[in-house]
């Protein structure tokens, strides 16, 4: 055995000259690599998100008054290019008043149809997010809901507080915008103005895999 | 193999450090989505097809209120094409959890009380999970509080059970179908020479013609074969027929209004599967409506509101 092995370390001596071209190629590569993971890395701090966001909205009549929440409302923003995208799965919303709820996705916003509510837009503010501090801020972008998108310019707050932000915005939704019927029957119930509360908090995005 | 690692690892580079828009943005959210079971919902808009139950149930916290009305037969003339004539059932009908209900009716027609539960085995669903049909199981109990002649009835002859297995599918948006095979066992049948236990199959269904108005149908097959036989309680002929309904369902809110024409005057299983005794081929057919209005009793609602 001993005689074998250093028969080998002979013959790597040997043939060692001829590829060490190779190995510093090998090393070359290697350094990319490390470079690589480093700068995917560094990128994905750039990206802040959550899959937990209240949405609540209120439907205010003298006749009665409406309102549900989701709880699984889902944002992401790149602070570098303050790109955000908001949404959530229409079907989440929760409400006291179970038949309500079926009416909710089966007749007004017709979930199987359109099963989600978007909103991608800009964070037009200058934002130092290293900073605690409670800020004014606004995003313009598309907003959808039952098929129909239309431009907002959202406003709110930001909290910052150790790398968790913390959107908050409220924000009124004509069902005249999006095409939402309410047929004459019901219409005293249901207000024409939607007013919708959020209130999402951003931690540093972790992929699932 | 030495010049892979160096170019895919550029490529990945080269990728990376394009602008990250807007829709990957989207894509990272995706990623990161939680699976979640689709279950089906509003298979039909209420808890009964028209005569027959469906596989809906009430949810939890909830309550329903549920008036039916059976008028006489439209080729009763002299009373007003049957308006004149109104049998009644009252119900209320509690959701336990959001799989299981009880409750309980009572009609004018032999003054019968009925007791029921349903529960939803299974739920059509799609996702993270898939089932293709719903499945409802449903038990009752029919007591009939009109007392005849002179003769004493001992309280467990007054009884009937009926148990149901509802299978319904949505196929689509707007058509679902129930298959609801049935078994009654009457403890002491209304008619002389009837058995005490009878198999039926209910099918019934509803197409959607707008967002809150669809038409149903709903028929219940009894597999009779002594119906020649049958005698009532002063001997004169009785033939007992399959119950057939046609009707609309319309949904205004919080109610659920559904107007129809049957030949069945009961509106317990005991009643419409085992005791119809009108013809759709004689017109000994009744116009009829449900209404149901459904109550919540969950307490978030107030706080949510503020």
């Amino acid at each position: 055995m001993k005689t074998l092995s250093l028969k080998t370390q002979v013959d790597f001596r040997l043939i060692s000259g001829r590829f060490n071209d190779l190995i510093i190629r090998q090393k070359i590569s290697n350094t990319f690599l490390l470079f690589l993971f480093c700068r995917m890395f560094a990128q994905a701090q750039n990206f802040y998100a959550t899959s937990n966001g209240e949405t609540t909205f209120f439907s205010e009549t003298p006749v009665e008054d409406i309102t549900a929440v989701n709880k699984m409302g889902q944002a992401i923003l790149n602070i570098v290019t303050n790109d955000i995208v908001v949404q959530m799965n229409m079907k989440q919303f929760d409400f006291p008043n179970k038949l309500m709820q079926e009416h909710f996705n089966e007749n007004y916003i017709e979930s199987d149809k359109y099963p989600k509510s978007v909103f991608k837009g800009k964070i037009n503010e200058k934002i130092d997010f290293t900073k605690n501090g409670t800020y004014d801020v606004s995003a313009t972008g598309d907003f959808s809901l039952h098929g129909v998108t239309k431009a907002r310019t959202l406003k709110g707050k930001l909290e910052i507080k150790d790398k968790a932000f913390t959107f908050t915005t409220d924000l009124e939704v004509a069902l005249s915008d999006h095409k939402i019927d309410v047929p004459q029957l019901v219409f005293v119930k249901v207000a024409q103005i939607i007013k919708v509360k959020n209130r999402y908090t951003l931690t540093p995005y972790i992929a699932k895999k | 193999m030495k010049f892979i690692a160096p170019i895919s690892s550029l490529l990945i580079m080269v990728c990376s450090a394009a602008v990250v828009a807007q829709d990957d943005l989207t894509k990272m959210l995706e990623q990161n989505e939680t699976k979640v079971i689709n279950y089906t919902a509003a298979t039909f808009k209420g808890t009964r097809i028209i005569n027959g139950h469906s596989v809906e149930t009430v949810k939890a916290k909830h309550m329903d209120f549920l008036i039916q009305h059976r008028f006489g037969p439209l080729n009763d003339i002299d009373n007003f094409f049957g308006l004149d004539i109104a049998t009644l059932r009252l119900g209320f009908e509690f959701g336990l959890t959001d799989r299981l209900m009880m409750g309980i009716g009572r009609t004018n027609v032999q003054k019968a009380v009925d007791l029921f539960a349903k529960y939803r085995l299974f739920r059509q669903s799609s996702g993270a999970a898939n089932m293709p049909v719903s499945v409802t199981l449903f038990g009752s109990l029919v007591t009939k509080t009109l007392k005849e002649g002179t003769t004493a009835v001992a309280f467990q002859d007054k009884l009937t059970y009926c148990t149901q297995v509802l299978i319904a599918r949505k196929f689509s948006e707007k058509f679902s179908l129930q298959v609801t095979p049935t078994l009654l066992y009457r403890n002491r049948p209304e008619a002389k020479g009837d058995d005490r236990v009878l198999f039926a199959v209910g099918v019934g269904g509803r197409y959607k013609l707008t967002k809150r108005l669809s038409v149903n149908a709903d028929y219940y097959w009894a597999a009779r074969d002594n119906n020649a036989v049958l005698s009532d309680r002063f001997n004169s002929p009785v033939s007992y027929n399959n119950a057939l309904a046609l009707g609309v369902d319309i949904e205004t809110g919080g109610h659920v209004f559904q107007m129809h024409f049957t030949n069945a005057l009961g509106m317990n299983e005991k009643q419409f599967v085992g005791e119809t005794v009108g013809s759709w081929g004689r017109g000994d057919v009744r116009y009829g409506f449900n209404i149901s209005r459904t109550f919540s009793f969950d307490k978030r609602a107030k706080s949510m509101i503020k």
